[in-house]
């Protein structure tokens, strides 16, 4: 059990270092001769007015929320799904009503305009 | 245990042996032999995408009527050879006022967020990397990874086209993730486990015969995870430059080329090991070779449809693509999560067999594809067009071409 999570430690560690190494290996073989013209923000070859940093739409935020919500959900869900088989019809409803009040809040998300794209 | 019958274990047993003789006690070398093993997965990943990219550049070329790649080596299969090492002796612009850890650490991450779903996939019966008892939760946790790598990427690049790019990525990506994770309860109530393995050994109907629905949503939702046509808001030429990795040049672009290919691989052969049997076919329990064959053969036929379908579909909108996702899949998806644990559990209290259950929700599933399309059908035709032709608008003459109004010009 412990074992296989030693693996997959090791997997993450070659799965970073494989394009680590790549992109470092292609830095050492690739000419090196930055300018201020060639390293400037292209923007559609504009000249860049203002911090690029800056605020964005909160609707993004609202996004994220919702996005929050059901993935909370799915982690309550999950365990639900696992264990199924030996679940008796009343785990089952129980379960159900959940889905049906996350889905009430969908339709709450829905007419309250969270989920119009401006 | 013959090396035909068990190539990882004959493998790794050979490896420990082998290092027990010079003296590297066994725990070391297991340690060891999961690092080549790893190392050897990996990198068989990522070379394949050599492959891949030749492919899918010559199935779009043949769909528009060109050749495709073909002067190097037969039909061109040495193209993407010559282009990586091309790629390689490219130099490195890095855009000046940059944020230089997330701008550097970006096409690492979304490369090997992709790699790391490879460590749990069954290859075939006894081929796999590791035997996680969460398996598919792991799959999840690692892919949602990559939208943390265009994050950073959009931000570290210091130029505001990146930014929105990335902001649009990662709003698409997070809601095209829950139908997605949804899609993925219904084999899991199936099967009972979320061991990979042990999801490919009870699909003894395949789960695409028994959830349709689910299986289509997570083969689209799959698509708009990797941003593919149409779903490839994220790099609108025409309205973003290039998304998120506008300010990328030499092998960091490179390498989130890399990433959309294996990617689209990875969700082919995600779709096939949950919903199309995985390895499973007639004598793949014995011989995992067969297996391994069977695998590429149905991952192959998914990958087809996926370089079709970009082949030949507009793009969406972006506010068709939100609609898409929170006002169809999602409602679909959690109604049909309902309905499914609703029967499964209530069938077999009045005596219907498993093949009679599998008949019903195979059914229940294709009239709730065929009500979700009516329903939108229904919508969109009642939805008012607006009328664009009526309206005044400027139009560019010669007496107010480069003049501003007040300028005097």
């Amino acid at each position: 059990m412990l074992s296989n999570w030693l693996y997959i430690g090791i997997f993450m560690l070659v799965s970073f270092f494989l394009p680590a190494a790549a992109i470092t290996i292609a830095g050492l073989l690739a000419p090196k001769k930055p300018n201020a013209i060639k390293n400037s923000t292209y923007e559609c070859g504009m000249e860049t007015v203002g911090k690029s940093w800056i605020q964005f739409k909160a609707q993004y935020y609202v996004f994220a929320l919702v996005f929050l919500v059901f993935d909370v959900e799915t982690v309550f869900l999950f365990p639900w799904a696992v264990a199924y088989n030996q679940m008796t019809l009343f785990g089952v409803l129980e379960a159900i009503v959940f889905i049906l009040i996350l889905l009430g809040g969908l339709i709450y998300a829905w007419r309250k305009g969270a989920l119009e794209w401006h | 245990m013959t090396f035909w019958s068990d190539p990882d274990g004959f493998l790794s047993n050979w490896l420990i042996h082998l290092l027990a003789g010079i003296g590297i006690p066994a725990g070391i070398a297991q340690a060891i032999g999961y690092a080549l093993g790893a190392a050897i997965l990996a990198t068989g990943a990522l070379f394949f995408v050599l492959f891949l990219i030749w492919l899918e550049r010559k199935l779009i070329g043949r769909v528009q009527d060109r050749l495709g790649p073909n002067r190097l080596g037969p039909w061109g299969i040495f193209q993407p050879v010559a282009d990586m090492l091309k790629i390689f002796t490219k130099e490195y612009i890095t855009p000046s006022g940059a944020d230089r850890v997330p701008y550097n650490l970006a096409p690492i991450l979304t490369v090997a967020a992709v790699l790391m779903v490879w460590a749990v996939i069954p290859l075939a019966i006894t081929v796999y990397g590791v035997d996680l008892n969460v398996g598919l939760l792991y799959i999840i946790a690692v892919g949602s990874l990559g939208e943390m790598g265009i994050l950073m990427a959009g931000w570290g690049s210091n130029n505001k086209y990146a930014m929105l790019g990335a902001f649009r990525a990662a709003a698409q990506l997070i809601s095209y993730e829950v139908p997605m994770v949804l899609s993925l309860l219904i084999p899991v109530m199936l099967s009972g486990s979320l061991n990979m393995n042990r999801i490919v050994m009870n699909q003894d109907i395949w789960y695409v015969m028994v959830a349709p629905l689910a299986a289509f949503i997570f083969f689209l939702t799959s698509i708009a995870e990797v941003g593919r046509a149409p779903f490839d808001l994220t790099e609108a030429e025409s309205e973003l430059v290039a998304g998120f990795n506008t300010e990328y040049s030499g092998l960091k672009f490179g390498m989130f080329y890399v990433a959309d290919f294996l990617h689209s691989f990875t969700i082919s052969i995600l779709v096939t090991v949950i919903f199309l049997g995985g390895w499973r076919g007639p004598g793949a329990e014995s011989s995992p070779l067969l297996g391994f064959i069977y695998l590429t053969i149905k991952a192959s036929l998914v990958n087809f449809i996926i370089i079709i379908e970009r082949a030949s579909l507009p793009r969406f909108r972006i506010d068709q693509m939100m609609d898409f996702t929170w006002k169809v899949l999602t409602p679909v998806m959690l109604i049909l999560l309902v309905l499914t644990a609703l029967l499964e559990k209530t069938l077999p209290l009045v005596g219907v067999p498993a093949w009679g259950r599998s008949a019903i929700l195979f059914v229940l599933n294709i009239a709730l594809l065929f009500a979700t399309d009516s329903i939108v059908r229904a919508h969109l035709a009642r939805r008012p067009r607006p009328d664009v032709r009526g309206k005044e608008r400027p139009v560019a003459r010669p007496e107010n071409f480069f003049s501003q109004p007040g300028s005097g010009a």
